[in-house]
């Protein structure tokens, strides 16, 4: 958990920010199994291994009378409940603001029976937008920003994501399926956000740009803080603990 | 919310954008312009100068990021100055200083690029 920067003390932007910290703690969530965040560090597209996506996800909310602004603090107050099944966000308990860490659990690649315990921090967020920053040991190294605007007459929801995968290992998946199973992910979101807000038929547009082909070999060895690897151990090894906690 | 004014000095190989105003995902026209504008006039040093710079959202920083990936492949060396404390942390936050370079001054930043 850490805390934004008062209005006072930085440019108009300044309480949308979180402040730097040098390691993240998830102390203010409660409901998660596994706390694979606390002590790491946050890691963004420089800091990745992969190649490098700009991905964008709309829905327009036709027949919504939600304003951008209001469709945005909704969207803060239910984000765990927009999230497609199979997959936990335990929100922080402050809600979605500046700084605060959330835990979730997911599925790594597609069918795959272990959840990755992973988590994310608010790097940023005003009334219009929330920004999510990866950990350390997340599959992706990346922004994902979730935002509204006006189209005309129609309120827009937007994800859109700057990611790359974080080692080597999570680019293989990536290229095996997690890929496109993000994707859907993502469209899954804003389907399930369209129809909360009484679209029947919502329609997502995506568009998927590569900024960077190259891959990031000076960063292969963020895979010594593989989530994937250690949630799929401690899986693993759970009958382990189960008998000698027996014996 | 301000435009994006975006103010460009060339000299030799190294070239100043002075931004002032608002960084959003809005202003990738003019940034990409001005950076594009400047590399095609021989620029191998570019200097982006954040001196009048009144307020960046996330979708700013994003820019600055996929700005920053391009030089990288296009070999071009990009430095930030003129920063304030407040926005020097967002690049500390972002882990933005780790591949850009921060001058305090653009005169640094200048006497950096010759060196």
């Amino acid at each position: 958990m850490s805390e934004s920067l008062p209005p006072d003390q930085g440019g108009r932007d300044a309480g949308n920010w979180a402040r730097p910290v040098d390691r993240l703690s998830a102390a203010g969530v409660t409901g998660a199994k596994v706390d694979s965040v606390s002590g790491k560090r946050v890691s963004g597209p420089l800091q990745g291994f992969g190649q490098l996506w700009q991905k964008t996800f709309k829905v327009r909310l036709d027949g919504s009378e939600l304003s951008p602004v209001e469709l945005i603090a909704m969207w803060k107050d239910r984000f765990p409940t927009f999230w497609p099944g199979g997959s936990r966000f335990y929100a922080p308990l402050a809600g979605i603001a500046p700084g605060e860490v959330a835990l979730l659990d997911v599925q790594p690649v597609p069918g795959s029976p272990v959840k990755l315990s992973t988590g994310v921090m608010v790097l940023y967020a005003d009334d219009e937008s929330f920004t999510f920053m990866t950990p350390e040991g997340h599959t992706l190294s990346a922004w994902i920003t979730f935002s509204a605007y006006r189209d005309g007459d129609v309120t827009v929801a937007q994800a859109q994501a700057l990611e790359r995968t974080s080692d080597p290992f999570d680019e293989l998946a990536y290229m095996f399926g997690a890929n496109r199973m993000n994707n859907r992910f993502w469209r899954q979101t804003l389907e399930n956000l369209a129809k909360s807000v009484g679209v029947t038929a919502p329609s997502v547009d995506t568009q998927i740009v590569c900024i960077d082909k190259q891959r990031q070999w000076r960063h292969a060895g963020n895979v010594r803080n593989s989530a994937t690897l250690r949630t799929a151990r401690h899986t693993l090894t759970a009958p382990i603990r189960w008998v000698t906690r027996r014996g | 919310m301000s435009a994006t004014v975006i103010e460009s000095e060339s000299s030799g190989s190294t070239a100043i954008l002075r931004i002032s105003g608002d960084i959003t995902s809005g202003s990738e026209g003019d940034l990409t312009a001005a950076y594009a504008a400047a590399v095609d006039g021989g620029a191998r040093t570019v200097i982006l100068d954040f001196a009048g710079l009144a307020y960046m959202n996330s979708g700013g920083i994003g820019l600055l990021v996929t700005l920053l990936v391009r030089a990288q492949r296009a070999g071009v060396h990009l430095m930030a100055t003129g920063l304030s404390d407040h926005y020097r942390q967002i690049f500390e936050l972002t882990r933005l200083d780790e591949a850009i370079t921060i001058h305090d001054d653009e005169a640094t930043a200048v006497a950096a690029a010759g060196a």
